[in-house]
C-alpha cells in the first residue's frame, strides 16, 4: 500500500508491503507529518517555530518537540564542529534535523504498529525498513544524478537504515557554510547511509556545508558511508559504501 | 596450638582486610565509570577516558573521592580541533567537567591544512540501471521542481 502528499513543502512518499496494511495506518503517519509541520514549519506564521522566531515564546514554555530539537540540534552542532548550525542569519530554522527526525519518528509508528517491510520517503530522504520483496529483504533506492534529474548514478540494496542527500538547488544554493555565511558550492551532491535517517539528515547536512572535506568527516564517524559528487561529475566515496551497491538488474 | 590459633587469626585478619580492599575498590571504579561519563556526547572520543585516568590515583587504584580543586586533563584530538577538558572537584565529587578547548575556528583552520587527508576512491559517475523502488537525491526540495509539481497538482484539481 502506498502514498503520496504534499507536507512540509515536499513530496511525503510512505509505502508498505506488509499484506495487513490499512489506509488508517498510513494516514496516522501523513497525520503525524501534518503535526509536524504545523510546529516547524518557517512558512507558516503561526508555527511555534515562527512564534520563536519573532520573540513571542519563552524558552521555558517550548513544547517537549521542540525543547528535544533544540537540544539534538545543539548536539549536533558540537559533534560537527560548528558546521550543522539553525540559527543562521538571525532566524531559527531546524528543518536540517526536523526533517530526519520526523521520518524517523514516523517509522517508529509503523514499527509499533507492526510492520516491518515499509520505506517513509519525505523530499528524498528515506528510513528503510525490510525489503521490497520478502525474499530478498532489500529496497533498490537510486542516487539521482545532480545534473539529470531523470538518472540514476548509483543503485543502492538497504534495508533498516536510513539514506539522506544533500545537494545545491537549481534555484539558489540552499545550504550556508556558517563558516563563511556563504553558500557552499564546492560539491554538487552528497549522499550518507546511516544507521536510521535522524543520524543520516543530520550528517549530510553539516557534510555537505563542509565542502569536499565532508566525505572525509562521513569516512572518519563509525556507522556511516558516503557518496560525493562534485561539481565535474567526478564521486569520492567511503571505504565501506561499496557494501551497500548494487550491479546487477535483477530485484 | 596456640601458633595454629595465632595463624589462623593472622590469616583470617589478611583475608577480610583484603575483602575490604577489593570492596572499596569497586566502590571507586563504579564511582569513577559513572561520573567520568557526563558530558561527552558528540566531541571526540578521547574525553570519557581522559577523567577516569586523570583522577586520583593511589599505588594504580583508583580513589573512592576525588581531591576539591581544579584538574584539567590533557589535549586530546578531535576530528577538526582539539577537546580539553577542565573538572572541579568540590565535596570530594566530581561537581562539573567544562571543555577548555573545542574545535575552534582558529584551531580548524590549522588542522585543514595539515590533516592528511586519506585516499579514498574516486570515480566518474555514470548512468545505472532505472530499475529502482526509491530515489534519493536533493533537487526533489529545488523550487523548480516544487512549482512543477504544483502546476501538475492544480491540472489534477
Amino acid at each position: 500500500m502506498q502514498e503520496t502528499r504534499i507536507l512540509m513543502g515536499m513530496p511525503v512518499i510512505v509505502e508498505i508491503v506488509d499484506s495487513w496494511a490499512k489506509q488508517k495506518n498510513i494516514n496516522q503517519v501523513f497525520d503525524y507529518f501534518d503535526y509536524v509541520d504545523k510546529k516547524f514549519s518557517t512558512f507558516k506564521p503561526r508555527s511555534e517555530i515562527s512564534r520563536i522566531n519573532r520573540d513571542e515564546l519563552k524558552p521555558d514554555s517550548y513544547s517537549r518537540d521542540m525543547q528535544e530539537i533544540f537540544c539534538l540540534a545543539a548536539q549536533t552542532k558540537k559533534y560537527t564542529d560548528g558546521y550543522f548550525e539553525i540559527g543562521l542569519i538571525g532566524q531559527c530554522d531546524p528543518s536540517g534535523i526536523v526533517k530526519g527526525w520526523a521520518i524517523y519518528n514516523a517509522a517508529k509508528i509503523l514499527e509499533k504498529a507492526g510492520f516491518s517491510n515499509f520505506y517513509v520517503n519525505a523530499g528524498s530522504d528515506i528510513e528503510v525498513r525490510g525489503g521490497r520483496n520478502t525474499s530478498k529483504r532489500l529496497w533498490r533506492v537510486g542516487i539521482k544524478n545532480p545534473f539529470n534529474e531523470r538518472e540514476n548514478v548509483k543503485v543502492l540494496g538497504v534495508s533498516n537504515c536510513g539514506v539522506a542527500t544533500s545537494g545545491r538547488s537549481e534555484h539558489g544554493d540552499h545550504i550556508i557554510d556558517p563558516k563563511t555565511g556563504k553558500s557552499m558550492t564546492e560539491i554538487s551532491s552528497l549522499t550518507v547511509i546511516g544507521p536510521n535517517i535522524y543520524e543520516a539528515d543530520r550528517i549530510v547536512t553539516a557534510a555537505f556545508a563542509m565542502g569536499k572535506k565532508g566525505i572525509h568527516f562521513i569516512e572518519k564517524t563509525r556507522g556511516l558511508e558516503g557518496y560525493m559528487i562534485d561539481n565535474d561529475g567526478q564521486a569520492t566515496f567511503t571505504t565501506g559504501f561499496n557494501s551497500y551497491v548494487l550491479t546487477d538488474e535483477v530485484d | 596450638m596456640k601458633k595454629l590459633l595465632i595463624t589462623v587469626l593472622i590469616v583470617s585478619g589478611i583475608g577480610i582486610y583484603a575483602l575490604f580492599v577489593r570492596h572499596k575498590n569497586t566502590d571507586s571504579l563504579k564511582a569513577a565509570e559513572t561520573s567520568g561519563n557526563t558530558n561527552t556526547s558528540g566531541v571526540g572520543n578521547g574525553s570519557s577516558n581522559q577523567i577516569n585516568s586523570n583522577s586520583n590515583t593511589n599505588n594504580g587504584q583508583t580513589a573512592t573521592s576525588y581531591k576539591n580543586g581544579g584538574y584539567t586533563g590533557s589535549v586530546e584530538d578531535a576530528f577538526y580541533g582539539s577537546v580539553q577538558v577542565s573538572v572541579k572537584i568540590s565535596g570530594n565529587k566530581i561537581a562539573s567537567v567544562n571543555f577548555l578547548q573545542y574545535p575552534s575556528d582558529a584551531q580548524h583552520s590549522q588542522e585543514i591544512s595539515s590533516y592528511a587527508m586519506p585516499q579514498l576512491k574516486s570515480e566518474a559517475i555514470s548512468a545505472q540501471s532505472a530499475n529502482v523502488d526509491i530515489v534519493s537525491g536533493a533537487t526533489q526540495t529545488s523550487l523548480a521542481f516544487q512549482r512543477s509539481l504544483q502546476n501538475a497538482l492544480t491540472q489534477a484539481q
